[in-house]
């Protein structure tokens, strides 16, 4: 990323030409100031004890600083605590799912005799990547409502008892419903990426490999698998930067918002959400919002420096 | 290597024989045809209850086989039309204003980032880079836009947080220096036409499919965007289709819970309710827009994210 060749127009002066380019960018300049870097610069609030005055710089200036006592209060939550774990647990299996399963579907998907079985399968299976976690959440409504859905009406008719899933008793199901709901929206999107590297691959190495002997599975084991490294090894840095990050849809609205389901719904981002709807606690929040700002941005680089490491080619800058 | 016509058969014979075994063709197309089916199967239950009969909800829950169709739900949404119409003018100016916007941004700042000769592309490329691996999160952002831009309660919360975004900005670069050539520029300039003047009477013009890749992306994000009116939003006549979905839920917790205290008779209350035949029919008229016409875009779609993946 960082490897621009720049070297050669060094020591010029500005042209003409530069000026009318950086007149071109200097809305997305602007927007890139305004929306990035000035809520960079936000995250240092959350050494201050936040007192509204004025505009945000004005109470910026107005508030004093505290150092770390914000983030002592914050960890002292035990919503925090347990956000921290149910953040990063959930990531965790989102993660190793959500490389293996598009790419095997991928492999899978590629091996198919009927192209046009192929095409009409991936089309499907892109749908909810498009659909809202709002619209998703009513979607999961339709199977799990508790007295009209679809999952307790098969319950109840096979002589079962109906569960109330949005209920404290349901809490146990959720873990699993939410993963669910996750590699159902993201599959389709997985798979469209690792096929469109599988499909470029160069036709003459399995040739080569069937003239050798080699069986299907050694050819996916030993060309396409170590071929998919490199966008694997992306994917899965980029992930990792978001462990801290959750989609606050998914946490948040496909639940409905259940309180008694929070013990294992609450993330960073639905007890940061909360906060701030809820008006007040900013300094807290903020520790909360500049913890997961920092380590995310800090296990991206190890993530990568670990890469590079092991294999420069494939690491992500 | 070079295919002769001799070679082709002899190469299909071979792509026949390098197939996986037919019970494993059979295995793979089964997988799939039930993971489609997973991921298609919700929306068609959802249009089926809207289409379902009060009566049948009440008797036998939400069914794929209704007991009775009919179209009260979607007469009922009729009925509500106020709310929904403008809700829907919201999410369409906010769509289009917004796809224009932000191609505008993103293509503009791709194309000097694709400028090999520009003298501040090193200073640049960092501006477009730390945003995709540091962000400034929520709280920072809720402030600034409450607190230092004071947009909130105004359409702009709702197109400009979302209108640029560094992998957009990282496609159109890749495509602009891949396929636009540099003579091309180099001519124009010799034509006397300013970098301007190029950019939008001839670099824009002939980078249509990756433009469209783009807007395709911004289009979808911002139909689908219910987080800044959740954040930022009170204001009713500003309310996004996506948003007013939430809110139907919460108003009738709301009605509900407050039902003794203003006085409205059970019988009154159960008119007044949306019913979930309603609900289902606005989802549906959330979605079916995206479902009809995402399989014809998908093409660009997937360019847009082979390109994006390519490492920067």
């Amino acid at each position: 990323m960082a490897k621009v060749k720049a070297a050669k127009v060094k020591g010029k002066k500005f042209t003409f030409d530069d000026f009318e380019l950086i007149l071109l960018s200097l809305p997305t300049v602007i927007w890139y100031l305004v929306f990035s870097y000035l809520p960079l610069f936000g995250l240092l609030i959350a050494f201050k004890s936040w007192k509204i005055q004025g505009n945000f710089f004005e109470s910026f200036f107005a508030s004093d600083w505290v150092g770390f006592s914000n983030f002592e209060f914050f960890f002292m939550t035990p919503n925090a605590m347990n956000a921290l774990r149910n953040t990063i647990l959930y990531n965790l299996v989102f993660i190793v799912l959500g490389v293996v399963i598009p790419v095997a579907l991928a492999i899978m998907v590629s091996n198919l005799y009927s192209q046009k079985l192929a095409k009409v399968c991936q089309t499907a299976m892109f749908l909810p990547h498009f659909m809202s976690w709002v619209v998703a959440s009513y979607f999961l409504f339709a199977f799990m409502s508790p007295d009209k859905g679809v999952f307790n009406s098969i319950i109840t008719a096979l002589g079962g008892e109906a569960v109330d899933w949005y209920g404290p008793t349901s809490i146990g199901y959720w873990p699993l419903i939410l993963v669910i709901m996750n590699i159902w929206k993201t599959t389709g999107y997985g798979m469209v990426v690792y096929l469109a590297s599988i499909t470029g691959i160069d036709a003459t190495y399995y040739e080569a490999a069937v003239i050798d002997g080699a069986t299907k599975w050694q050819q996916t084991t030993k060309i396409t698998i170590p071929l998919l490294k490199q966008i694997m090894i992306i994917m899965t840095i980029m992930a990792v930067g978001r462990i801290f990050n959750s989609d606050f849809g998914l946490f948040y609205q496909v639940p409905k918002g259940t309180s008694q389901l929070m013990p294992v719904t609450m993330t960073f981002d639905v007890y940061i959400m909360q906060a701030l709807k809820t008006g007040g606690q900013i300094s807290l929040t903020s520790a909360a919002a500049f913890f997961q700002s920092i380590s995310g941005c800090i296990c991206i680089l190890i993530a990568n420096a670990i890469v590079s490491k092991i294999d420069r080619e494939s690491a992500f800058f | 290597m070079a295919k002769t016509k001799k070679e082709k058969p002899v190469l299909e014979g071979l792509a026949k024989f390098n197939r996986v075994s037919m019970p494993m063709n059979i295995l793979f197309s089964i997988i799939f045809i039930i993971a489609a089916l997973c991921c298609v199967i919700p929306l068609i239950f959802v249009i089926i209850i809207s289409l379902t009969d009060k009566t049948s909800i009440s008797a036998i829950g939400y069914s794929f086989f209704p007991q009775k169709w009919s179209l009260a739900a979607y007469s009922e949404l009729w009925n509500n039309r106020e709310q929904i119409v403008t809700s829907f003018l919201i999410s369409i100016v906010v769509t289009v204003g917004g796809t224009v916007l932000g191609l505008f941004l993103n293509a503009s700042m791709g194309y000097v980032l694709s400028r090999s000769s520009f003298k501040l592309k090193k200073l640049y490329t960092w501006i477009v880079f730390i945003p995709m691996v540091f962000s400034g999160g929520m709280v920072s952002m809720y402030l600034i836009i409450t607190q230092f831009l004071y947009i909130q309660d105004t359409l702009l919360v709702l197109i400009l947080p979302l209108a640029v975004a560094s992998f957009y900005v990282i496609i159109l670069r890749t495509f602009f220096q891949t396929t636009v050539p540099d003579s091309l520029i180099e001519s124009g300039k010799i034509d006397g036409a300013s970098q301007l003047r190029i950019f939008f009477q001839i670099v824009l013009p002939i980078s249509l499919p990756a433009l469209a890749t783009i807007g395709l992306f911004l289009s979808f994000a911002y139909w689908n965007d219910w987080w800044q009116a959740y954040m930022f939003i009170n204001e009713k006549s500003l309310w996004p289709l996506q948003y007013f979905l939430i809110q139907i839920d919460r108003s009738i917790q709301a009605m509900i819970n407050n039902a003794q205290y203003i006085g409205v008779s059970a019988v009154e209350l159960a008119n007044r309710i949306p019913t979930d035949g309603m609900k289902m029919a606005l989802v549906v008229v959330i979605v079916i827009p995206i479902a009809c016409s995402y399989p014809f875009f998908q093409k660009y779609f997937i360019s847009g994210l082979t390109i994006g993946a390519v490492k920067g």
